[in-house]
């Protein structure tokens, strides 16, 4: 089952390695982890995507709240959440297959950022599925490197919301 | 005031008596300043010994226990102390010297990441980069240590900040804390489906662990079961919980438990676990516990609930109020014929030994010595064939059983009985270990002398590793591997080394009168008692 765990965390030095310890002594899984400041400097927000049985899921949440660098933990299912990934892809080209990874790009809604005449960067910001997707249909043709900030996701809006 | 001052009254502040350590120079601006304080230091012989000697001191007072050590490896060396702690939930401040804070990270001179290396074994650590926030700090660490689930807490200080001047000193009142709230009142719909449970069961009963003791709610716990006339099992760190005698308690559960205890609880209806954690060595198969029963689970820390078996009904909450909450609610509870059952049970199921008359009997002997010992005396037994002798045997009157179920560190019972005797002087404290344990901690011997600090000590010898011997017994048919203790010392000799009294015993006969002569007077002890080296717990 997979979970992802929108975690407020004190914005101090460690506090990352506190989380990420956590998950490793327990045996946790971790999918992607993605960390950033909040609109309150003091405060982080980790979006942390894991996966594991009920009981699992179940200690992850407890095991996070009993952390005292955490402040807030919110567990929510994909459907769920709102969820983007961002993924810059350096792709090697050449003159036979330049327009078929632009015709992939303005189908998958991903940009060309950068180009030489032998690379370009393509970005993508879209929901993990569609991230994959996008891998995989570059896949035949040279990725050189590729950077993923992981998920982010915020819980869908609800009327019952502050 | 210099950074260091402030720390000593922190201390001050919060009422600490001692301070158990190790000084290096990293530390040293600390235990310069303490020498104008009326906190005694004691000089331990090594780091890991600091903190379970304040480990039995915080837990025969209930206040959180105090070490101090240096940075490098006198603070890499209190990890095992910190560790034992942690797995049995005491409340402990540990304080570490560090390098020059602008030389963190650059590998200097005995620089440790301590806070990083003690992570998984803390409740929480702090590591001081301004002597302002010191007040703040301690005041945390203090009420972190010793509230909600206890635990120790670390506090990392660099030499610079302990030698920085500190403008004012104020120490605060009160704790705020964002993230850290722990729950003590239990939930009052779970408290009524508890109750409403249990004037349905028939077969009821309650599983005690040491998070009563920490709770301080023995009392609590006893008045409940003799109330609605609920037997009482307990874990290896519940030992004490009730007297051994006490009509409604049925014994230590657990692989090494009695089997009545056993099997009471995995014949009951409704099991009531307060403040035990369902660890393998007191539950080896979670399922048995939960078949046909129901579950309830209490627990300071909602953690632990569910986290090995998943209970009916869980109870978030400290133990006294909780069982205050139970006595509230008035209801009926019948369930004589049960009692009926499970002392039959006690009467029929008691383990059968065979000793040999050529050696001493620890079974028999730990039984005679804590009928002798005094009513609120405070036992302490180390880990190996000892313990397990110790938790099966020792009969509990109102005093204490202190061990270390949870980490099972073996030559925690020498230090933690030295703290135990510090925290109140005139009661009486036994360490019990064995061959093995005692050479763990036998510097400590030193330690006992220089500050006059009289433990008596039982050595149960056998010459061997007696618990490994005995898995290696039954596992590997007698195929012993590193368990030969033959090279230790003539105990007689060493404890004249250390100007000590000197007993030894080699069979029954006489047990009573020198157990007799070994508990008389306020002085230490070390008694040999010599065991058949192929006694088995089992």
């Amino acid at each position: 089952m997979k979970k992802i765990y929108s975690v407020l965390v004190e914005n101090r030095s460690g506090v990352l390695c506190k989380v990420a310890g956590l998950f490793s002594r327990r045996c946790f899984n971790i999918d992607s982890l993605a960390v950033g400041e909040t609109d309150d400097p003091s405060t982080s927000c980790m979006t942390i995507v894991s996966s594991g049985d009920q009981r699992t899921i179940e200690q992850i949440e407890k095991q996070l709240n009993k952390k005292l660098d955490v402040i807030k933990v919110k567990t929510f299912d994909e459907s769920a959440s709102i969820s983007r990934e961002l993924m810059l892809m350096k792709v090697k080209y050449n003159k036979g297959n330049r327009r078929e990874i632009m015709e992939i790009c303005d189908v998958m809604k991903a940009q060309i950022v950068d180009m030489s005449r032998k690379t370009m960067i393509i970005q993508i910001c879209d929901v993990p599925e569609k991230i994959k997707l996008l891998m995989d249909m570059m896949q035949s043709i040279s990725i050189v490197e590729v950077a993923r900030t992981g998920t982010l996701a915020l819980q869908k809006c609800l009327e019952t919301d502050v | 005031m210099l950074g260091a001052d402030a720390m000593v009254k922190c201390l001050e502040e919060e009422g600490v008596n001692y301070v158990f350590g190790y000084p290096g120079v990293a530390i040293c601006p600390f235990y310069n300043s303490i020498l104008s304080s009326h906190i005694n230091t004691i000089l331990i012989r090594t780091e890991q010994n600091a903190a379970h000697a304040a480990s039995g001191l915080a837990r025969v007072t209930g206040r959180v226990g105090v070490c101090a050590v240096t940075s490098g490896p006198g603070a890499t060396n209190v990890i095992t102390g910190i560790a034992t702690a942690f797995a049995d939930s005491i409340p402990l401040v540990c304080i570490t010297g560090q390098v020059n804070s602008a030389l963190l990270g650059s590998d200097v001179f005995q620089e440790a990441d301590i806070t990083g290396a003690v992570e998984s074994f803390v409740k929480y650590s702090y590591l001081i980069k301004d002597a302002e926030e010191i007040p703040r700090i301690f005041k945390e660490a203090f009420y972190i240590a010793n509230s909600g689930r206890k635990g120790p807490v670390l506090i990392d200080v660099p030499i610079d900040v302990q030698n920085t001047s500190v403008s004012k000193f104020k120490y605060p009142q009160e704790v705020s804390m964002r993230t850290y709230k722990p729950t003590i009142k239990g939930h009052s719909v779970q408290i009524k489906k508890v109750v409403k449970e249990l004037s349905k069961a028939k077969r009821p009963i309650i599983c005690a662990g040491g998070g009563v003791l920490l709770s301080d709610a023995e009392k609590e716990l006893r008045a409940f079961a003799e109330k609605y006339r609920v037997p009482v099992v307990s874990t290896m760190m519940g030992i004490g919980v009730m007297p051994t005698q006490h009509p409604m308690y049925y014994g230590m559960v657990g692989n090494n438990g009695h089997p009545y205890a056993n099997r009471a609880m995995n014949e009951s209806d409704l099991l009531i676990m307060v403040g035990a954690r369902v660890a393998d060595r007191a539950v080896s198969q979670p399922d048995l516990i939960t078949e046909n029963k129901i579950l309830v689970h209490i627990d300071v820390d909602p953690a632990e609930i569910g986290k090995n078996v998943g209970p009916t009904i869980p109870l978030v909450g400290d133990a006294k109020h909780i069982i205050a909450d139970f006595m509230e609610e008035d209801f009926d509870c019948e369930h004589e014929e049960w009692i009926t059952i499970l002392n039959g049970y006690r009467d029929t199921m008691g383990r059968v030994r065979k000793p040999d008359p050529a050696y001493v009997d620890p079974a028999e002997f730990i039984r005679m010595l804590s009928e002798a010992m005094d009513d609120d005396a405070v036992y302490v037994a180390d880990v190996g064939q000892n313990q397990i002798w110790s938790c099966n045997y020792h009969i509990v009157k109102n005093g204490r059983f202190l061990t270390t179920g949870g980490m099972g560190t073996m030559g925690y019972s020498i230090p933690a009985a030295m703290g135990a005797k510090l925290a109140d002087k005139d009661r009486q404290v036994v360490a019990v270990c064995g061959d093995g344990s005692f050479q763990m901690s036998m510097m400590e011997l030193a330690t006992m002398r220089q500050f006059n600090i009289p433990v008596k000590i039982i050595v149960i010898r056998n010459n061997y590793l007696g618990m490994v011997r005995e898995y290696q017994h039954y596992t590997y048919k007698d195929n012993y591997s590193v368990v030969d203790l033959s090279g230790s010392p003539d105990l007689e000799k060493l404890a004249s080394a250390y100007d000590m009294k000197f007993m030894r015993l080699c069979t029954m006969q006489g047990a009573q009168e020198t157990i007799g002569e070994f508990l008389s007077g306020n002085e230490s002890v070390l008694l040999e008692c010599i065991i058949d080296p192929m006694d088995l717990v089992k």
